[in-house]
């Protein structure tokens, strides 16, 4: 069970630029989990997330990553849009083999297994022919598959998605979450932090609701209640539909242009 | 013509310009490469006109300029890496600030060491726009062994260098100190700078860094097509720039740099008639 991926959160508290982002975070996620995480702008996801990926320091509380002990590259993260140096002309396997370096040494470079995972990444993500494009060249769907292909080269067994689906289109978002789904398929964990859920909140496990600290934790049906989203967006957040329909519960949030 | 192109090289003054001049014109822009992509090319010509503190340290001592522009170059870029990121003003505020009081500083003492020196302090002329005419053999051995060192640096650090330069929180992540990889690219950049200088003069060697490399982006599609195109570009514009400066009796810096522009432009041509086209 040690070398099940899994991550516990337990009293987090991280302070930033002065500004208490999180406060008393708790929970636990267990192998072979799908999860969303969905809060507004400003909710500290990425806090959450740069707290989890250890590169931002925590002011209280522990995070502990089960089965990534000693493993290099256990955890793979899937940067923002903005956070990524799109004057760099790099091309889709360049982007891909990035997730090798953490298995080569000071004085190797890359051979040909390196060369063959990342080509079996690249299929499977379905972007093995777009391989020489540059990375700015690739709509923002086929560019968070490219990231996720990455994380698979770096084989990591916790991938952490940063608001995956901005930029990205709805029929796009359902391709990213059908890649993710065969992830956790292979026992692995997936957290994908988002604003705005859309229709697609019950294809994830598990929803964590987060505005600083944990609103709902839970299967999507169950995460979900007016009180919730009403903490999460406030009075400028509309539930436009909250019902059941032939067994599934259908949620979508509307935010205003902040 | 074949005298045009090989008379001078009769001269062993020439022959260790050329070296000098295919060195700097190789190097720099591979480091280039690296300063464009950060966006570190204000960082890198701040550097080159702070170096002009150490060097004048060495006028006004009568040194070897080298004993006091390598580690002097080296501790000034650490230094602007630290206040850029820690004064709590803006990046290129704070390197602004830097380069002028730095600038000033080292003009100052290179003015006290003319007086107390006459005759053996470090002609300011040369200093600031190049003579790559005038480069002993110590100069030449220096230049070898600094390339060297940075090629050292590069081999082992290229992949560091990309990664935190493409995607720096993907980098921290696994685990790479993407600081340490900052600092160690200010310290190549120190490197290639005191390499440059006798070459291109303090006030043009960011030309030698930034314009082939600027040019290469233009004309190549990935990284490592930048850093060969540029590397090429460079040389090219060093050695044409050593001729103009040997018949037409220019300092070799503005020469290189005309050179340099010059490409760039055909470049920026280029790149207008045939733009890439995207593969959507």
């Amino acid at each position: 069970m040690n070398n099940q991926p899994g991550i516990t959160v337990t009293d987090l508290t991280v302070d930033r630029d002065g500004f208490r982002a999180l406060v008393n975070v708790n929970f636990h996620i267990g192998p072979g989990n799908l999860v969303g995480v969905l809060g507004p702008n400003g909710a500290g996801k990425s806090t959450l997330f740069g707290a989890i990926a250890g590169v931002l320091p925590i002011t209280r509380g522990t995070v502990e990553l089960h089965g990534a002990k000693g493993r290099s590259g256990a955890l793979a993260y899937v940067p923002q849009r903005d956070s990524i140096n799109l004057r760099f002309p790099a091309t889709v396997h360049d982007v891909v083999m990035m997730g090798r370096y953490c298995h080569l040494g000071l004085f190797r470079h890359f051979g040909r297994k390196d060369r063959e995972i990342v080509r079996t990444c690249l299929e499977r993500v379905g972007l093995w022919e777009r391989r020489d494009a540059l990375i700015e060249e690739n709509s923002g769907g086929q560019r968070q598959r490219v990231f996720i292909a990455r994380a698979l080269a770096q084989d990591a067994s916790i991938i952490l998605l940063d608001e995956a689906f901005s930029g990205v289109d709805v029929g796009a978002q359902e391709g990213i979450i059908e890649v993710l789904q065969s992830l956790r398929d292979e026992g692995r964990v997936v957290l994908l932090a988002t604003h705005d859920l859309t229709n697609l909140a019950e294809r994830f496990d598990q929803i964590i609701c987060i505005n600083r600290h944990i609103c709902a934790y839970g299967p999507p049906a169950e995460a979900f209640n007016p009180e919730v989203l009403e903490e999460l967006y406030g009075s400028h957040g509309m539930v436009l539909a909250h019902s059941h329909m032939g067994g599934e519960t259908h949620i979508e949030t509307h935010m205003n242009n902040d | 013509m074949i005298d045009f192109v090989a008379g001078p090289f009769q001269y062993s003054f020439m022959q260790r310009a050329l070296i000098v001049s295919a060195l700097v014109g190789f190097l720099l822009p591979i480091v280039g490469a690296y300063i464009i992509t950060r966006g570190r090319a204000f960082m890198s010509d701040a550097l080159a006109h702070s170096i002009v503190v150490p060097v004048a340290v060495a006028s006004l001592l009568g040194f070897t300029s080298y004993v006091t522009a390598v580690p002097g170059g080296i501790a000034i870029a650490l230094l602007m890496g630290y206040l850029s990121r820690h004064t709590g003003i803006s990046d290129d505020t704070s390197i602004g600030v830097v380069f002028a009081g730095m600038f000033a500083i080292g003009l100052i003492i290179l003015s006290i060491s003319v007086d107390v020196n006459p005759g053996r302090a470090i002609n300011i002329e040369d200093l600031l726009l190049g003579q790559v005419l005038g480069v002993t053999r110590t100069d030449v051995l220096v230049s070898l062994v600094l390339t060297v060192a940075v090629a050292a640096g590069i081999f082992l650090f290229h992949r560091h260098l990309v990664f935190t330069t493409f995607d720096p929180v993907g980098a921290r992540v696994v685990g790479i100190k993407t600081t340490v990889v900052e600092y160690v690219l200010l310290a190549l950049l120190a490197l290639v700078i005191v390499i440059g200088l006798s070459a291109a003069g303090i006030v043009l060697v960011m030309a030698m860094l930034v314009i082939p490399s600027a040019a290469a982006y233009l004309l190549a599609r990935r990284f490592t097509g930048v850093i060969l195109i540029g590397a090429a570009i460079g040389v090219l514009s060093a050695v044409v720039g050593l001729y103009l400066s040997y018949y037409a009796n220019w300092p070799s810096g503005p020469a290189m740099a005309l050179v340099a522009s010059a490409i760039f432009g055909v470049a920026t041509l280029h790149k207008r008639a045939f733009p890439v086209k995207s593969e959507e």
